[in-house]
């Protein structure tokens, strides 16, 4: 335990383990004996927290939902539900209410009946089936189509339909594997907004999947960035997007630009980064390594900005760079330039008023202070 | 082409719209049907042509109006209390002397002779002996032999001038008219097809319920294991597909004799004495373990077919909820896959009361099926006619079963593949 606590100052910050609701203790799973999926995968997840397993596609964050649901087990490691190994638990003893991606709505019954079989399975009364039932729908705003079948019902329907069914037993645990993967983007938001409302409105704990950093970043308490098998890194949204602490979650999450070079210098919470294109860069070493490793600079786009004199003291890197694309996009531009040897350094400013816009072919004078320039891992 | 008030659409060259698109869809509609021709034609020279034949045949009653034409046109207007006058006695002297010389006695007197025994040799004695009769031919006839004193011969005679008999359907499930018009169950001896049609049909029954029990678990296994396995799987489930029908009956022989392999291993093992072995083969056992085997696949494949259609997120779905795991397969899984068993279940019964090789080889004399009759009504007795009323019988049970399986089921629901 003390190894995890070390490994994850955060976690082991926030949760102490009486607090701690689920928790997956360096969770191994492979499916074929030779290849690991998961390694070493750790996560403490708080009461009535929303937290999201973030990453690109064949990363693992389904085979780790299955294995909290019951339906893998892992290779190696523990998860423990309320402090208690789960590895051994058949999955309907679980009590774990669970969203699927396709909803895995019952085609055969009414919706009624889908959301009844959580409730008939635990042998309630008819009556209390029948209010919990109406609750559930009334929940998700589907009171008029508890007869219907779950065929005539629009995906977004459908897709309420699975929450109120993975909801209606009342689960201090709900698990969703990308449920809004299969909706448009109109739909999608609104459903990010109902589920976060249900999420706040009954205090269930929530453990959520997607591959989409947007859907991550609007809906969750915490984000576990999710590559490879492993957890890049763990935190709340705005410290993902703020402090990334490596390369992989720095391009994963946002816009990014990167400056590749060798650290020169540390001294503090400063350093000197030579780039390959012979500029010298200052920067907060965030995940470098020492002098004469190389390493990556991260960069926000919208943190550069066009060189201006009064604002000189801040904008402590300071370069010459060409305009190679505007694209305008209402509410910013967003400028390609090529700046130290970087042809896809991309700058966005806001639309305001009496904005003088950049030419293809201009030059310009970029800055960023050494704050919001992190030297990651190379 | 009708031409409504409002214009009609017209193409860029005038010609209404309407017109040109039907031209255009007639050209593809003949195309679509060159391509089918071949086919179609076969199916109606070797399905339907045979098929129709085999209805008409059923209820066909040609031989008395043919070979007995003057006796009927005589028997016009008799009353039928007492026995016939003069001349319907000479008229039929005259039809059996044109018979016997013609040599076409012989379908008339197998046809009388199913409804009434004894016809066959009563009109090829009297056939023999016509040339030597002389008038009064009433007395001459009942003379040569006394069934023509008969009221009942000359009845039966009379209701058989109809083109068309239900006579055969009644002998397929052992019924016949009496003299008198009724219809009557024939001698308790003399009952076989009915105990064979409820024999077809339970056997039937019990190889499906067999074949659906033994199926269901392989075919829920070939749908839910990986590719790589379920494919050496698939192999196994068709490879009877690729072994002549008559080879797997045959080994079936070998194996479930009593000499055969089956008893010889019990024998050696001690399971069963020597004196004691088990006569599974020529008896119903025999007839419902090879069908079992062979038609196994039938409902394998459709089982499969909407297994592989469930998602595996259902039962997990079921399984999350709280369900146990044989209670999420019966609420949720085994629902889904109604559609599969219906299917292979028609399939099977439909394919198992119309089976012959199977039960003719290994049914023996108790494990036989109404088709062995069918065969030997066609081939042995020649009854044709009762042979294409049996099958017609079939035919109908068939097509009866399918709209019951369409009614709850529906055949759209079953996709094949
Ligand atoms: N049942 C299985 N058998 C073998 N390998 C599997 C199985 N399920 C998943 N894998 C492999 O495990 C890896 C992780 O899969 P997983 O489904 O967890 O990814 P994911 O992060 O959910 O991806 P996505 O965003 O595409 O859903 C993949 O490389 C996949 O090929
Ligand atoms: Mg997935």
């Amino acid at each position: 335990m003390q190894q995890i606590l070390d490994r994850d100052e955060e976690v082991a910050a926030q949760a102490d383990s009486s607090d701690c609701f689920v928790r997956f203790i360096d969770v191994q799973k492979s499916y074929d004996g030779v290849e690991l999926v998961v390694k070493g995968f750790n996560l403490d997840v708080r009461h009535g927290e929303f937290v999201t397993l973030l990453g690109p596609s064949g990363s693992g964050k389904t085979t780790c939902l299955m294995m909290m649901a019951g339906f893998e087990t892992p290779t190696h490691g523990q998860i423990l539900l309320k402090g208690e190994p789960i590895n051994d638990l058949p999955p309907h003893k679980r009590g774990i209410g669970m969203v699927f991606q396709n909803y895995a709505l019952f085609p055969h019954m009414t919706v009624a009946e889908n959301l009844a079989f959580p409730l008939e399975v635990r042998h309630l009364s008819k009556d209390e089936i029948q209010r919990k039932v109406d609750r559930a729908l009334a929940m998700v705003r589907l009171e008029d189509f508890g007869a219907r079948r779950p065929a005539q019902l629009s995906g977004g329907q459908q897709q309420r339909v699975a929450l109120a069914r993975a909801l209606v037993f009342e689960p201090d645990l709900v698990l969703m594997d990308e449920p809004l993967g299969a909706l448009d983007k109109n739909l999608r938001e609104e459903m990010q907004y109902e589920i976060k409302r249900i999420h706040a409105s009954l205090g269930v704990t929530m453990i959520y999947v997607t591959h989409d950093q947007t859907e991550a970043l609007t809906m969750s308490d915490r984000i576990a960035v999710f590559n490879d098998g492993v957890v890049q890194q763990l935190a709340t949204p705005d410290t993902l997007y703020e402090a990334p602490e490596n390369a992989f979650v720095a391009s994963f999450i946002g816009e990014n630009n990167r400056l590749l070079g060798e650290v020169v210098e540390r001294q503090g919470e400063r350093c000197q980064v030579r780039l390959d294109s012979g500029e010298t860069v200052t920067a907060t070493p965030v995940a470098c390594g020492e002098v004469g490793t190389r390493t990556t600079l991260s960069l926000r786009p919208e943190r550069v900005a066009i060189f201006d004199h009064s604002r000189q003291d801040e904008l402590d890197n300071c370069f010459r760079g060409e305009v190679l694309e505007v694209i305008y996009l209402g509410d910013h531009l967003r400028t390609r330039l090529r700046v130290c040897g970087n042809d896809d350094f991309i700058l966005k400013t806001p639309n305001a008023k009496g904005h003088s816009a950049l030419k293809p072919g201009q030059g310009v004078e970029v800055g960023w202070s050494w704050r919001d320039c992190r030297a990651l891992d190379a | 082409m009708s031409e409504s008030p409002a214009a009609p659409l017209r193409t860029a060259d005038g010609v209404p719209l309407k017109v040109s698109l039907r031209r255009a869809v007639r050209r593809s509609k003949i195309k679509a049907l060159l391509l089918v021709a071949p086919l179609l034609t076969f199916l109606i020279i070797a399905f339907v042509m045979p098929l129709f034949e085999m209805l008409w045949r059923s209820v066909d009653n040609p031989e008395v109006s043919t070979h007995l034409s003057r006796t009927v046109a005589a028997l016009e207007g008799w009353n039928g209390e007492s026995l016939p006058d003069e001349t319907t006695f000479a008229a039929l002297a005259e039809d059996l002397r044109e018979g016997q010389q013609a040599r076409n006695l012989g379908l008339l007197s197998s046809r009388l002779n199913y409804e009434k025994s004894g016809m066959r040799s009563t009109i090829s004695r009297t056939a023999r002996r016509i040339g030597t009769l002389e008038p009064p031919y009433r007395e001459a006839l009942i003379e040569v032999n006394d069934t023509w004193g008969e009221l009942d011969t000359w009845k039966l005679i009379q209701r058989e001038t109809s083109p068309y008999t239900m006579s055969y359907y009644l002998a397929a499930i052992d019924r016949q008219l009496s003299p008198d018009g009724e219809i009557i169950t024939v001698p308790e001896h003399m009952q076989i097809h009915a105990t064979l049609f409820w024999r077809t049909l339970w056997m039937s029954a019990v190889i499906t319920g067999l074949t659906l029990l033994l199926g269901y678990p392989v075919a829920f296994l070939l749908a839910s294991l990986p590719a790589r396995h379920s494919n050496l799987l698939m192999i196994l489930v068709l490879l009877p597909f690729w072994t002549s029908l008559l080879v797997r009956t045959t080994t079936w022989i070998a194996i479930l004799q009593s000499q055969g392999v089956l008893n010889d291993v019990m024998v050696a093992l001690g399971i069963i004495a020597d004196e004691a072995r088990w006569q599974m083969i020529h008896n119903k056992m025999g007839t419902i373990i090879a069908m079992t085997h062979i038609l196994l696949p039938f409902m394998i494949l459709p089982l499969y077919s909407v297994m592989k259609t469930i998602p595996p997120s259902y039962m997990r779905a079921a399984r999350s909820l709280g369900g146990k795991p044989f209670l999420s397969f019966r609420r949720v899984y085994f629902p889904l896959t109604i559609p599969g068993i219906a299917a292979g279940g028609i399939l099977v019964f439909i394919l198992s009361i119309g089976y012959y090789i199977t039960p003719a080889l290994v049914g023996g004399q108790s494990g036989r099926f109404i088709t062995n009759y069918i065969a030997y009504h066609m081939q042995t007795s020649l009854n044709w006619g009762l042979a294409a009323a049996i099958a017609s019988i079939l035919l109908f049970v068939v097509i009866i079963c399918y709209l019951v399986f369409n009614r709850l089921i529906g055949v759209d629901k079953v996709k094949l593949g």
